[in-house]
């Protein structure tokens, strides 16, 4: 049997062991956190259907259980040899393990909105994240600084995407559709709040996302409005102040908000750049590159080591899954 | 015949783009090509000095600037006092001052 080791156990490393073990293939499928699915147990609803994240995290967790697949946590993998026609992974600890093919599948990670000072975010209470907004409605509770209920939130596209001062002038391609997501999941909490995305393009690329952007408007009273907010201070009463123009009436505008979500990008998690750079496969950003973006798209320039999912670039759940299913499709007519 | 309201909200003209003079629009983008990267975002807009005293749109003027509607625009650059604060906050990374600086010029020269 041909031993194949997954680096992450994300949605895509998951996916690919499953098809991976049911083909017969011995999965060792290595995860840095102490549970897989890091990436997924804290958010709340998911787009496009809206299930819930818990429920999302239980199916692929079954998809753990077969006899051809170990599964090791806490275990950090920083490098990867190819010798001999085998490859030799290397721990944090300076452990190593073999396998025939290796495929990473180690993700991304979060934009860090400090690096974004003007927009205040860990000086202003009232200055939160996407995902500090998924966790309060996972918990069903958006309160603002002062522990009230909010009367206005006021969302931020392209936090640390598409902005050369963040050194990143790539989308992040999911986070509109968060947006709108977000913003329909707190108007179900929050039924008199006023709620308001600041978008310079609003891509609803996915199928049903144009529709989901249109029910915001239609049933969930969600109020769009196109320009860049520059600037966030606070008021002396715990809100936000911004600042943005509005540029399709072509005016200056400011107002306060109780709530700033910032919508950060998606970059290179810290696993992803240290294998990106020790396998010389690194791409823009540090993303992992691929050979050729059409049809050796999960091949990387290092025989034997292949690639899945967020790694790569900014990728939805759908396509990281359908991505790992040709990830582990390319393995396995590459080991015959 | 139409009926009039007594305001109007929009101006009359239409934008010819058969008609429109884009030599001006051209020099300048030789002289500055960081001008061809503006997404009109309005952060520099938001942030900018002299709208907070006066009624001043620097991304619009760029705007009527690349679409060859000149007329007015040496008036409305007058008001920048070439702080600087837009090209902080330009996410595509448009280096303003010199842009401003070279529109004027353009805009005075035959
Ligand atoms: C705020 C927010 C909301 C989102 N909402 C949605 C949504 O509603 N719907 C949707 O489709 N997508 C959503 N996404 C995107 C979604 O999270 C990603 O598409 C998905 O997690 C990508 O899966 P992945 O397997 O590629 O990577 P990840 O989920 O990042 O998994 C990578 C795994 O690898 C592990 N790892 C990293 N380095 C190492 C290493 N060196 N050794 C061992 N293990 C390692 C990590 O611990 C992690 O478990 C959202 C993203 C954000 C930021
Ligand atoms: S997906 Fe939307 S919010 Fe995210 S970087 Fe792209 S344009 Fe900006
Ligand atoms: S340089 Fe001019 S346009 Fe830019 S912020 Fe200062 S006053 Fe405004
Ligand atoms: S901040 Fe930069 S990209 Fe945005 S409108 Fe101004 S010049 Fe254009």
């Amino acid at each position: 049997m041909k031993k194949i080791a997954i680096i992450g156990a994300g949605p895509a490393g998951i996916e690919a062991a499953s098809i991976l073990a049911a083909h017969n293939f011995e999965v060792t499928l290595f995860e840095k956190s102490s549970t897989p699915l890091s990436n997924i147990l804290d958010k709340a609803f998911l787009f496009p259907s809206s299930v819930a994240a818990a429920d999302l995290v239980d199916e692929l967790n079954a998809k753990l259980l077969h006899d051809n697949i170990q599964l090791i946590c806490e275990k950090e993998i920083v490098n990867i040899k190819e010798t001999n026609d085998e490859c030799k992974l290397f721990d944090k600890d300076g452990k190593t393990y073999f396998a025939s093919k290796v495929l990473i599948t180690t993700g991304y990670t979060i934009f860090d909105a400090h690096r974004k000072e003007e927009l205040g975010y860990g000086i202003y209470k009232g200055v939160i994240s996407s995902l500090d907004l998924e966790k309060m409605i996972r918990h069903k509770q958006i309160k603002n600084s002062i522990d009230e209920l909010p009367q206005r939130i006021t969302f931020l596209q392209c936090v640390g995407s598409r902005d050369e001062k963040s050194g990143n002038n790539y989308c992040s391609k999911i986070c509109c559709v968060t947006a709108v997501k977000q913003a329909i999941e707190a108007r179900k909490l929050l039924p008199q709040a006023e709620i308001y995305i600041f978008y310079m393009d609003l891509r609803m690329w996915g199928q049903t996302f144009e529709e989901l952007y249109r029910q915001s408007q239609e049933e969930y009273d969600i109020r769009y409005i196109r320009g860049r907010i520059s600037e966030a201070s606070a008021t002396f009463d715990g809100k936000v102040q911004i600042k943005s123009e509005d540029t399709l009436i072509g005016q200056p505008l400011k107002m306060t908000t109780d709530l700033l979500v910032l919508m950060c990008g998606m970059e290179p998690s810290p696993g992803t750049k240290t294998l990106a750079e020790n396998c010389q496969i690194a791409g823009d950003y540090h993303f992992i590159q691929t050979i050729d973006p059409h049809l050796h798209d999960n091949e990387t320039a290092q025989t034997g080591i292949y690639v899945a999912g967020s790694a790569k670039r900014p990728m939805s759940i759908r396509d990281t899954l359908s991505d790992a299913a040709a990830a582990a499709m390319q393995i396995m007519s590459d080991c015959q | 015949m139409a009926i009039s309201f007594g305001f109007t909200i929009s101006q009359t003209r239409v934008v010819n783009m058969d008609n429109c003079d884009f030599g001006k629009l051209h020099q300048l983008e030789r002289i500055t090509p960081s001008f061809k990267k503006c997404m009109n975002c309005g952060a520099c807009t938001a942030t900018c000095s002299a709208q907070q005293f006066v009624s001043f749109n620097i991304r619009k003027v760029k705007s009527l600037y690349t679409m060859g509607q000149l007329g007015g625009l040496d008036k409305e650059l007058a008001k920048c006092m070439l702080c600087g604060k837009c090209t902080l906050v330009c996410p595509r990374g448009l280096n303003l001052r010199p842009i401003i600086m070279n529109m004027r010029k353009l805009l005075t020269t035959k």
